[in-house]
Parts: C-alpha cells; structure tokens; sequence
C-alpha cells in the first residue's frame, strides 16, 4: 500500500493525544516534561507532511525551528525541574501551586 | 665683574635655602613616628619621644631624643653652620655689590651709565600691534628678569649689603641665646635677597616682587616671636597695611604699562621725557597710586599705624627692617619715578604734605612714648615724612641722601637700644632704666654719637641730609600754593626741634641718672659682647662722617648730588615742575642757622628738664593738660579708631554680615527652591495617592467583588489550565465540525 | 612627534583610568586593599606617564585642535566620537592627571573603609574628567559631563563627613539643574543648524553635533538668539564654576568631602565652569559676550564673587569652608579675567585655573592632614603648631602665599595677568578686584596665625606628628609646580597663546593688550580725557 498523508495525520494526531494525555494526568514533572516534547514532534510531523504534499519547503524550515526551540525549552523546563526539586524535595507538579489566585 | 651682577641678590638666596633647608632636617625629628603612628591616633603616639614644647634651643630640645638626626649630637656646628652661611652670604653680597660698582666705575655711574643685566625673558603680556613711537616696536610685550646698576641702585645697594652685613653680625650675638636661631637667619638671608631684588630689578615687576618680598621677609620676622600673641599680631597687621599700599602700587604698575607699553626703567622714563606734555595729564593718578605703595611701605600718615607695632619683632630686624632699608623702599621708589612725579605737580604736592605731616606728627607722638623701640620707631616714622617732603619738594637727592644717612645713625640706635635691652635681659620701658652709661660706655657713647647725628648737630651726617632737605622746601615753589613750601619748611623746622627733644629725653632717661630698676638687675647690666659692639662702633663712625659726601656751599663738597645726578633726566619742553631752586648762599647759611637753633633749642630742653629737672616739667605740662597728653601718648587713639572702622567694622563685621546674607539669602534661596520642591512634591503625592491611584482602586475593587467567584477557578495547577484548554479546544472543534 | 600624532594618544589617556577601574573591579578582591592602593596608584601614574609626551610634542603654533581622533559614532543623528585638544585642554588634562596622582596617593591613610570601591570610583571620575576635556562633540560632552557627577556624588556621599548626604544631594542636584539648561541649549542650536524650532528658520545642513562646526553656526547667529543660548549655557557654567549667587552648593561639597574629593573639586572640577565658558560661551556667542549689559553682568558678577568671596572668608571658623569660600574669591578672578576679553585677561584666567588648581589643591591636602590626625576642622582647635609641625607649618605658608599671589609664586602670575587684562578694559573693574588682594592676604594670614602662631595650649596638638614621607611626597610637587610657574611661567603663556588669540579674535578683542587711556603722540589713539568708565579704545578693536 503506498502511504498517503493520512497515514502521517494519524499518527501525528495519536502521538499529540499521547502527549496531550501524559500532560493533563502524569504528576511526575519529568514525564510531563517529556509528554510535552511528544507533542513538539507530532507538530514537526504534521509540518513535514504538508511541505512533501504541498512543495513548500516552509514546513520543514519551522520543523526546524520547533526542533531548535525545543532544545531550549528542554534546557530550561530541566533547570526549572532541578530548581523545583531543590526547594520542594519532590517533582511533584500537583505540588507548584504557590500560583493560586 | 659687573656681569655677575646677578650674584649679589643671589648670595643671600643661597644662604637662606641652605638656613632654611637646615633648620627643617634638624626640625625633623618626629616624621618618621608620624608614618607609623600617623593613621591611629594620639594613644600611638604616646610611644614616640615626647617633644619638649617649652625647649629654649632647638638643637637641645632633640640633643638626646632622636639618633637619625645628625645635627642632633652636635648642636653647636649646627648653630655655627646657620652664623657662617647667614654672615657670609651676605658679607660675599657686599663684596660683589662693591665689585660690581667699582668694575663699572662710580665716573661712569655719575655720568649717566647704567648696566643691565638680563637674565631670562619672565612675564610675556600680550603682543603688541599698535605700532607708535612711546608703545614700542611691534611684537611681544614682555618682562624680563633683569637687573640694573645705575648710580640710584649703586648707593641703595651699597649701603643696603653694608648695614646689612654688619646687622647680621651684631645679630649672632644678640640673638644667640634665642630658640630658632637657624629660622631667623633664613629670613634674614630672604630679606636681604628680596631687598636686593627690589633695588636692583630694572622693571616695576621686579621691584614689585622685592617689594614684596620684604613684606614677606617683614611679617615674618616681626612675627618671629609667633608664640606671643602681640608679635604674630603685628606681623599680620604690617602685611595686610602693606598689601594696602601694595593695592595702589599696582594699580599705578598697570598705568604705566598702559601708558607706555613697558614696564622696563629704561624705556618708561625716557619716553615721559621726552614727551611731558603727552603724558603729563595722565600721571597724576598714577603717581598718586605709586605713592599709596610707597605710603604702605615707608609708613606714611594714613598707613604708618604697622611701623610701630613692628618693634614686636627681634631688635636687629628693627634696626635692619625697619629702619635702615626696607622702611626707605617707598622713598627710593619715588625717587626712582621721579621723572613722572614731577611730570605731575598734584602729585608731588601730595608728597610733600603727606611727608610735612607724617614728620610733624609722628615727632609729636615720640615725645610721649616710654617704649624705648616705640620712641625710635616714631622717630623712624618722622624721618622717613622727611625724606617723602624732600621729593615732594622736588629735593629727590635730599631725600636719598637723607635716606642713606637715615640708614647709619637710624640702624646704630636701634642697635644699641637692642644692646640695651640685651644688657637689661629684655626691658623696654625707658622709665625704668637710667644710668646705665657708665655700666655699657660702648652703646652709651654710639648711642650718644647717633643721637646727636639725627638731632641735626652740625658737622654730623643727619645735619647735612636734613640742611638739605629744609633748604629745599624753603625754596619750593607751588604753583596752586605758593605759600606751601614756607609751611613746610616751619613744619619741618619744629619737627628738627621736636627730633633733637625727644631724642635727647631718650638718651638722657636712659643712660643718665640713676638706675630705676631693681637691683637685682642692676647686679647683672653687662657690656654686649664683640660682635654686637664692633657694628656699634663702625655705624657710628658712619654717623659722624657719612654726611661728608654732601657738603653744600662747597664747590665740589656735593658728591652725592653730582653722583645721583642722572636720575634726574632733563625733561623735554615747558610747563614741567622744576626741581628746587639753587638757593642764594646767604639764604642757606641763613636757614642753616635756624636747623642749628631748632636742633639746640630741642637739645637744650631735654637736657634742662630731663637730665637736670628729672621730668618735673614735663609731668607739671601733661597734668596741666591732660586731655593733650592722653591723646598724644595714645598716639592720637588711630589704631584705636583703625580697629573699629576697618578691622571689627568693615572687614569683620561686613564678613559676618555678608556670611548671614549668604546662609540665609543666597544659600536660603537654594534650600527654599529645595523646600518649595519637597512641599509640591508632597501635594502631588496627596493628590496621586488619593484622587488618581484611588480612581484606579476604585474600578479594581468593583471589579474584585463582581468577579470573586472565578477565583475558584484558579487552582495553580498547570495540568488543570491545560484539561481546560483542551477541553476549550474540543468544544470549538466539535462546534466547527457541526455547524461547518 | 608623528608616532604620537597617530596614536589615538587621547582616548589612551582618557581610558587608561577606565581600564584600572575595571581591573580592580573584577580582578583584586576587597579584602587586598594594599593591592589596590598599590595598582590605583600605579595606574594614576601610567597616565601621567602617558600624558606628559603631550607637552612635548604640542605644536605650540599651530592653530586649531591636535591629536584629533574622529569616528562615527550615531551617524543619523550626526553624533561622532571626537576628540582633540589644543593648548588650553592641554593643561587642563595634564592638570587632570597631575592631581589624579596626588589625590590617589595622598588617600592611603584617610580612607579606611570600602577602599576597594573608593579607588574604582575616583579612577572612573579621572576618566570622565579628561573625556570632558578632551572631547569636541556636544553629544559626547554632555555625556561626559553628566556622568562625571555621579562618582563625585558617591565619593562626597559615601566618604563624607558628618552633613555628607545633604551636601551630595545638593551638589547633584544643582550642578544638574544648571546642566539641564545647556543641554538645551545644545539642543537649540543642534536644530538651529538642522530644521529650526520655535519660530527660527534652520539653516538645513547635516546634522552634527561637532563643536568647531556648531561653533561656526552660533558664532553667525541673530545676536538676540545669541543672548538666549549664551543665558541657557551660562546657567551650565556658573553654577560649575561657580559664580555668585550659585556659589552656595560648593563650600558644602568642599566641607564634607573627604580631602582627595576635595582636592579633584576644586583642583579641576570647578575649572569645567570656567573652560566652557572658554571654550563655548565666549567663540559661540561674541555678539552676545560683546553686548554691553551681557558683559557688565559678568564682570559686575564676578567682581562681587571676589569682594564677597573674601569677605565671607574672613570670617569662617571652619578651616576647608574657608578655603572653600577662598576658592569662590579666586574664580570671581578668572572670570574677570576671561571676560576682560583680552590677551592677557584670558592667557591669565586660564593660567590661574591651573594656579588654584595647584594652590588650592595643596591646601585642601594640607588641612586634610591635620584633619586626619586631630578628626576636627576648626580653626579654634588649633593654634600654636608651628613648633609642633614646621615643616608642616613651610608648607602651609608657601602655599597660602601662593595662594594670596606673592610674586615668584604661581598665584602672582595670574593675578597679575589677570588685573592686567581688566585694568586694560576698565580702570574701575582693576580697582574693585585689587581689593581682592588685600582680603586675600587678611583671611589667609588670619588663618595662619590662628593655626600656627601663639601659644601650643590645647594639649590635644602637643604630639601631633608632622608631616610623614609620603605626605611630603604628595605636597613637594605642588610646590614644585608653584614655584616653576612663579619664576619661569613663559612655557605656560606659550601653550596658551595660539588658543587665546583665538578666542580673543573670535570676539573681536584686540589681541594686543589695548591701552585704557593713552595720549601718545603718534599712535592714533585717542586721548581719554579721564581715566572714568574707560570704554575700550575703538581704535584698537
């Protein structure tokens, strides 16, 4: 069977629920952290996608972008862990609540 | 020989920075203890030798204190080195200063000759682009650091480094008990450097800065003694007297630089010259403000008050200072502008009345003083208004001549009133003296032979130089006053007797009579040693025949005039105030008859009531009028009256009124912009706080109550924001989809 | 010569202070303080080093600004990096560096707490100093100028004495009230010669903010603009300078200060007043200088700041507020002088900025020495030191006489350049400043004899130290300087001679200096009939 872009929206769109899930239910902070990078990745797919369909190498330059800012954002989402788990002895996201109105 | 002019100011430059240089190493004694105790404080310092502060001697107060001072062990070479340098750099001056006249030959001297010797280009003025004959060739104005021999500055600096040396000989002796003794040999040594400058600078700058200079030199030995409040306060008092003569001096500098383009003699006075009647309208105010200097200096009538305050100073400074040389700089500034002085007959009528007065006035306040210096400086303040009547009359050789006699027989008094004092362990008060001419016949019969030198006794150096100066104002003739001159003359006539009075009442309570101290200090009256007697005895010999190269009516018998002659330049053209009339031999012989009898007269009264009545008379006169006498042996309550307008009222009073105007106004103007800030920055702040910020609070607090209820919503959890954000994402998606 | 000219000579000197700061800042720890001082030192006397080759290799005759250095620096708004200096600057900075040293090294002891940041903050005003000095770019300068006040402010602040916070918030904030003025009246004159504003008609050239050429602009300027921008830059000034009535912030600073603050305060702060009038006022606005009440309100100014300076002084009882207020007296000179716009009143001003700076300086060390040892500055706690202290007491007395101009010293020089120049222009304006002199010589000698003279009786004194090494080594090049400027000041006159004439020029006074009154045959000049209000002679300008 040849694969089409569905096959690519599929499982772009089931590696974000994944990913979408893992950030509403895990409480550990690092598999939050890594939920969200699940979800990065779904979008580079579906932007991959669309530049091979549509011929346009836009989609793939923002994938690298996205790739990029992702790094960063593991960067600091890891420092902020660190920083978390030194003043709270617990990676516990249920715990940072310090921002409640 | 003349080239090395340069080296007779010098000599003494030399002395003083190696005097001075000396005194601060072996004053050095507690500077190491200061780098290492100098940050902690006084406690520290407790541990570095204790320095004795009543010490008689500063090379004993450290003999035994500090080991890195070298001198320390040894004080005596330290006080020999500080005698050798202080004589001999002035003795070698003298000897140069002769050198140097003779290399150019007192022939050539009273022919006119002048020798310049220019040392270095100092002060630049600006460039000269206004090209004409008076202001010079085009190029740069400048001053140049140069001296000058002419006859005027021959005589001045002869005598000067003569009388000069010998007081720094009687000096080591009288001052060789004294602490400091290196000190004041420095200042000496400057002394004799700025009054060197100030007679052999060949500009009105460099006269200016010996002119200051011995101010400087002035303040500083008066104010030798500075422990004694009395000594630093008169010091203080010369300099600033000074410096207000020295306020005119150089406003009439400025004049003469605008008039003629230079400050050099040897171009100013030239060109007023040759051209009198260009210059002639303009240099009145000038001379006026070159003798406001030369009354700061010379202590004429309104200025004198610092004179005899001055006494306060060691006894050799007297007779150096203020006596021989410094004291006469005013007369030998104004004979040296002669030529503009007499350009300008309002101004040598000023002179002359200032001098006629200052002479009558300061004789009469001699008479009552009882400070044996007191009389002398009075007597210093009288001969000098005789010398200022000599150029006011136009006698500018008289008064030179006067100066230089003025020099010997001034300068042997003061010294020996200084060997007086020395012999009585430093009693000033004649009240308490008396008889001492048999226990001190040196000074005795110096001071005798001086007395009756400046009381005008024919055949005495005083007789001639006053003859001459009387005979002059006789003669003079002014043309808005033509009785003036006759005034004058009576003026200066009383004043002889007066002179010849008081100095004999000296001579007579001093030395005649019985003693009328205590006995104990009768039991220790002792002769001055050799150095302090030997300059005695030589300027007294210069008393008697220093009038001797003045001789009148004799042909050739006036050396002085010939050889000062060439200061007075011919002026070109009319109109020009003459220099005094030659008299008629009748007239002098007949006014040098009545200078005799003036002179007698007052001799004779001293005598009769002091030395034969015992001051019966002379107490009966100042009961009969006590208001005359009070005002008179308060010297006319002046310094009194100074104090009160200028010191406590202008100065003092004006400072402390302008320092409240400047607390209070000016500052107060600042702080009050300060104030007026700080309260409208108040107000805005009132008006922030409570009509804009409550504004803002107002709608935030509607707003808190209406939506108090979305609070709950907030639960900080990240994870719950992201369900309702997905869940808000699901709804629009689900919406679109069914409602596409 | 020409190694020199094309190293960027002035920005070396003018960041080499800079670079030392640095280098403490981040590379000695606080707790080395002999390092510190050590390297403070060293790099003060780098700089000094450096900038000497300048008096050499000065080109004496040569018109307009050397060691020039011009980058681009904002070029749309016509700002450059620009540096030059001519023989007026020239002193000015070697002044600057001269007093960079002497006040560092005569900090060692007085200064016992925070030395780390004490030693960044005077090396950075030495760098803000000469930049100010050095630069020909308003843009630049006012930048210079504004941030030199801050390492004052905390120096005076921080270090002070008792009223310390009172008197650096005073002093900020009226130099800065006055500063605010000129910064617009550069900004006028930036748009004057751009795009116009308020009603002028601009001139439509390339925007810049370069001085020679703003200069050229305002020099052409309606004469009644002339007057508003010369009042706009006057405020800058006086105040700096200070001129009375905005004298009032400076016997504050000076009083708290500590001694090295007051030393750069006076011996080279209070100059920026004076040389940008200089430098600004006088070749930017000659028809505005040359207005009869313009100039009148000068002299008139500073001949009051001289009189009244003195008389305030005479009756101080605090011994830096004294000399503070002498430092008034001696500035009423130097404007007199500039403003004598003449020859010899500016060649004498800027000499005597040099002069105070020297004289005065030397005496703000020498009461800081007696203040280091006793922690009081009155004048009644003292007496009778002249036994304890006599080199200390020499030193005092040489200074002070500097200080009231006795010939063969520095202030003499001047001064009577100075008088000169105004009794030229008005006999009347000679008169009223001589006074000067004789209250000069009363509230000093008074001083004197207070501090020294009379009895040693209070006990406190009777074991003071005198004067350590270093403190000798500090002082003896002041009076080195004094004396050289007293005997021999012709190499001084030399340097400033070119810049004078053109300042001179450019407001269209004589170079020469013009006889008040003159009836000499053959010159042309008319005769005045008295010496009365002496107007300047016609004929000569």
């Amino acid at each position: 069977m040849t694969i089409t872009i569905n096959h690519f929206l599929i499982l772009s769109f089931l590696l974000f629920a994944i990913g979408f899930f893992g950030v509403l239910v895990r409480r550990n902070f690092l598999t939050v952290l890594m939920s969200i990078e699940l979800m990065l990745n779904a979008v580079n797919i579906n932007f991959i996608a669309f530049s091979r369909r549509l011929s346009d190498l836009t989609g793939q330059v923002f994938s690298v972008f996205v790739i990029t800012i992702a790094a960063g954002e593991a960067a600091i989402g890891l420092a902020l862990t660190i920083s978390l788990f030194r003043q709270r002895k617990t990676l516990n996201v249920e715990e940072a609540n310090t921002m409640k109105g | 020989m003349k080239d090395l002019l340069w080296l007779v100011p010098l000599f003494p430059l030399a002395g003083f920075l190696v005097n001075g240089v000396l005194y601060l190493i072996s004053h050095r004694t507690r500077g190491e203890a200061a780098d290492a105790h100098g940050s902690q404080g006084a406690p520290a310092l407790a541990a570095a030798p204790a320095p004795s502060v009543h010490g008689e001697n500063p090379a004993h107060t450290h003999a035994g204190s500090s080991a890195h001072d070298p001198a320390g062990h040894s004080p005596i070479p330290l006080k020999t080195a500080h005698t050798v340098v202080g004589t001999v750099s002035v003795g070698l001056s003298c000897v140069f200063a002769f050198l140097a006249i003779l290399d150019v030959g007192i022939g050539r001297l009273s022919e006119g000759a002048a020798h310049v010797v220019t040392l270095y280009r100092w002060l630049p003025l600006g460039v000269n682009q206004a090209v004409g004959q008076v202001h010079g060739p085009a190029g740069e104005w400048f001053v140049d650091a140069a001296f000058r021999l002419d006859s005027l500055s021959a005589l001045m600096i002869a005598f000067v480094t003569f009388v000069g040396f010998l007081i720094h000989v009687y000096s080591v002796g009288y001052m060789g008990h004294e602490e400091g003794y290196g000190r004041y040999f420095a200042y000496l040594n400057l002394f004799m450097f700025s009054m060197l400058l100030l007679v052999l600078g060949a500009n009105f700058l460099l006269l200016f800065v010996g002119w200051e200079g011995v101010g400087l030199c002035s303040y500083l030995l008066i104010g030798y003694f500075y422990d004694r409040d009395a000594a630093a306060d008169a010091g203080k008092k010369a300099f600033v007297v000074n410096r207000i003569g020295d306020f005119g001096f150089i406003l009439g500098i400025f004049g003469i630089f605008s008039l003629f383009g230079s400050l050099d003699f040897g171009k100013v006075f030239p060109a007023a010259a040759a051209h009198p009647s260009a210059y002639a309208p303009y240099l009145t105010l000038v001379c006026l403000c070159l003798f406001v200097g030369a009354c700061g200096k010379s202590a004429q009538f309104p200025l004198y008050v610092w004179l005899p305050d001055a006494m306060a100073g060691p006894t050799p400074v007297s007779a150096l200072i203020h006596a021989a040389t410094m004291v006469t700089a005013g007369v030998y500034m104004v004979a040296r502008c002669n030529v503009l002085f007499r350009l300008s007959p309002d101004a040598l009528l000023v002179v002359a009345v200032v001098g006629g007065f200052t002479a009558l006035f300061a004789a009469t306040i001699g008479v009552a003083q009882n400070d044996i210096k007191k009389v002398l400086a009075y007597s210093t303040v009288s001969q000098l208004g005789y010398m200022f009547l000599a150029c006011g009359v136009g006698a500018f050789v008289a008064g030179m001549f006067h100066v230089m006699t003025h020099a010997f027989f001034k300068a042997c008094l003061f010294l020996g009133s200084g060997s007086v004092i020395h012999a009585l362990g430093g009693e000033q008060d004649i009240r308490k003296m008396g008889g001492l001419a048999s226990k001190i016949p040196v000074t005795y019969r110096t001071f005798l032979v001086a007395t009756l030198a400046i009381a005008g006794v024919p055949l005495l150096a005083g007789f001639f130089s006053k003859d001459a100066i009387l005979a002059a104002a006789f003669e003079a003739h002014f043309a808005s006053a033509p009785w003036l001159g006759r005034v004058l003359w009576a003026a200066a006539l009383f004043t002889a007797g007066l002179t010849a009075f008081y100095m004999l009442r000296l001579v007579s309570l001093t030395f005649w009579g019985k003693f009328r101290g205590g006995t104990e200090q009768e039991a220790q009256i002792h002769e001055s040693p050799r150095s302090m007697t030997v300059p005695l005895i030589v300027l007294a010999f210069l008393s008697v025949v220093g009038g001797y190269v003045g001789i009148p009516m004799v042909r050739g018998g006036d050396r002085i005039g010939e050889f000062l002659h060439p200061i007075l330049l011919p002026l070109a053209g009319a109109g020009a105030h003459t220099a005094a009339h030659e008299a008629a031999a009748s007239t002098e012989a007949l006014l040098m008859a009545a200078s005799v009898a003036a002179a007698a007269i007052g001799l004779a009264l001293a005598y009769v009531w002091y030395a034969k009545g015992e001051g019966a008379v002379p107490a009966r006169i100042a009961a009969r009028f006590p208001g005359v006498y009070r005002a008179v042996s308060n010297k006319y309550y002046v310094d009194e009256a100074y104090d009160s307008v200028f010191v406590q009222g202008l100065a003092k009073g004006g400072g402390r009124f302008l320092w409240d105007f400047d607390a209070t106004v000016v500052d107060g103007a600042v702080n009050g912009t300060r104030h007026v800030t700080v309260g409208l920055s108040w107000l805005s702040s009132f008006f922030d706080q409570y009509v804009v910020d409550g504004l803002v609070n107002g709608v935030a607090n509607t707003l808190q109550a209406g939506f108090r209820g979305f609070r709950r919503a907030q639960t900080g959890r990240v994870q719950n924001y992201a369900l309702v954000m997905g869940g808000g994402l699901f709804c629009l998606v689900a919406v679109y989809l069914l409602f596409r | 010569m020409n190694t020199l000219q094309q190293l960027p000579i002035l920005s070396i000197i003018a960041y080499i202070p800079l670079a030392g700061a640095l280098i403490i800042m981040f590379l000695i720890p606080k707790e080395k303080t002999g390092a510190i001082k050590a390297f403070a030192t060293a790099v003060a006397a780098l700089d000094l080093a450096v900038s000497l080759p300048l008096w050499f290799s000065f080109d004496r005759a040569k018109a307009g600004y050397q060691f020039v250095e011009r980058i681009p620096w904002i070029p749309s708004l016509g700002v450059d990096y620009h540096f030059g200096i001519d023989g007026i600057t020239l002193l000015l900075i070697l002044l600057t560096t001269f007093i960079g040293v002497i006040a560092i090294y005569s900090s060692f002891s007085a200064i016992a707490e925070r030395q780390k940041e004490y030693y960044i903050l005077l090396l950075l005003l030495q760098t803000f100093m000469i930049g100010t000095f050095c630069c020909l770019d308003f843009f630049l300068f006012y930048v210079f100028w504004e941030i030199m006040l801050v390492p004052m402010y905390f120096l005076i602040g921080v270090w002070g004495g008792q009223r310390r916070l009172y008197a650096a918030i005073k002093f900020f904030l009226y130099t800065l009230a006055g500063s605010v003025l000129m910064l617009l009246g550069i900004i006028a004159l930036y748009f004057y010669n751009t795009t116009g504003f308020l009603g002028y008609k601009g001139l439509g050239h390339a925007a810049t903010f370069s001085v020679p050429k703003l200069t050229a602009v305002a020099a052409a300027m309606p004469p009644e603009l002339q007057v508003w921008l010369f009042f706009a830059f006057f405020f800058g000034f006086a105040i700096k300078v200070p001129m009375f009535p905005f004298h009032t912030w400076l016997p504050d600073a000076h009083t708290e200060a500590p001694t090295a603050g007051s030393v750069i305060l006076a011996a080279v702060l209070l100059k920026m007043g004076t040389y940008g009038f200089v430098r600004f006022s006088l070749p930017m606005f000659p028809e505005a200088v040359k207005t009869p009440w313009v100039i009148g309100t000068m002299v008139f100014l500073a001949i009051v700041g001289i009189v009244y300076g003195a008389m305030v002084t005479l009756v101080q009882k605090d011994m830096k507020k004294l000399i503070a207020y002498s430092s008034v007296s001696h500035l009423g000179f130097v404007m007199l002088g500039i403003f004598a716009l003449n020859m010899a009143g500016v060649q004498g001003g800027v000499l005597q900025m040099i002069n105070h700076g020297i004289s005065t300086g030397a005496l703000f060390l020498l009461v800081g020495v007696v203040y280091e040892r006793r922690h009081t500055r009155m004048i009644a706690e003292y007496g009778g030191l002249a036994r304890q202290m006599p080199i200390y007491a020499t030193y005092f007395l040489i200074m002070a006489l500097s200080s009231m101009g006795l010939p063969l010293l520095n202030g003499f020089i001047g001064e009577f350049s100075i008088l000169q120049g105004a009794f030229a222009k008005n006999f009347w304006w000679a008169l009223f400043a001589c006074t000067g002199i004789v209250l000069g010589a009363a509230y000093l000698l008074w001083l004197y004899q207070r501090v020294f003279f009379g009895e040693l009786s209070n006990p406190a004194n009777a074991k003071l130290p005198d004067l350590s090494f270093r403190e000798q080594l500090t002082l003896a090049p002041l009076v080195v300087l004094a004396l050289w400027i007293g005997l021999y000041p012709k190499p001084f006159f030399d340097v400033l001679r070119v810049p004078s004439e053109n300042i001179v020029r450019s407001v269209g006074g004589a170079t020469m200096t013009p006889p008040a009154y003159a009836g000499a045959p053959g010159t042309g000049i008319p005769a005045a009939g008295d010496l009365a209000p002496a107007a300047p002679v016609p004929a000569v300008r």
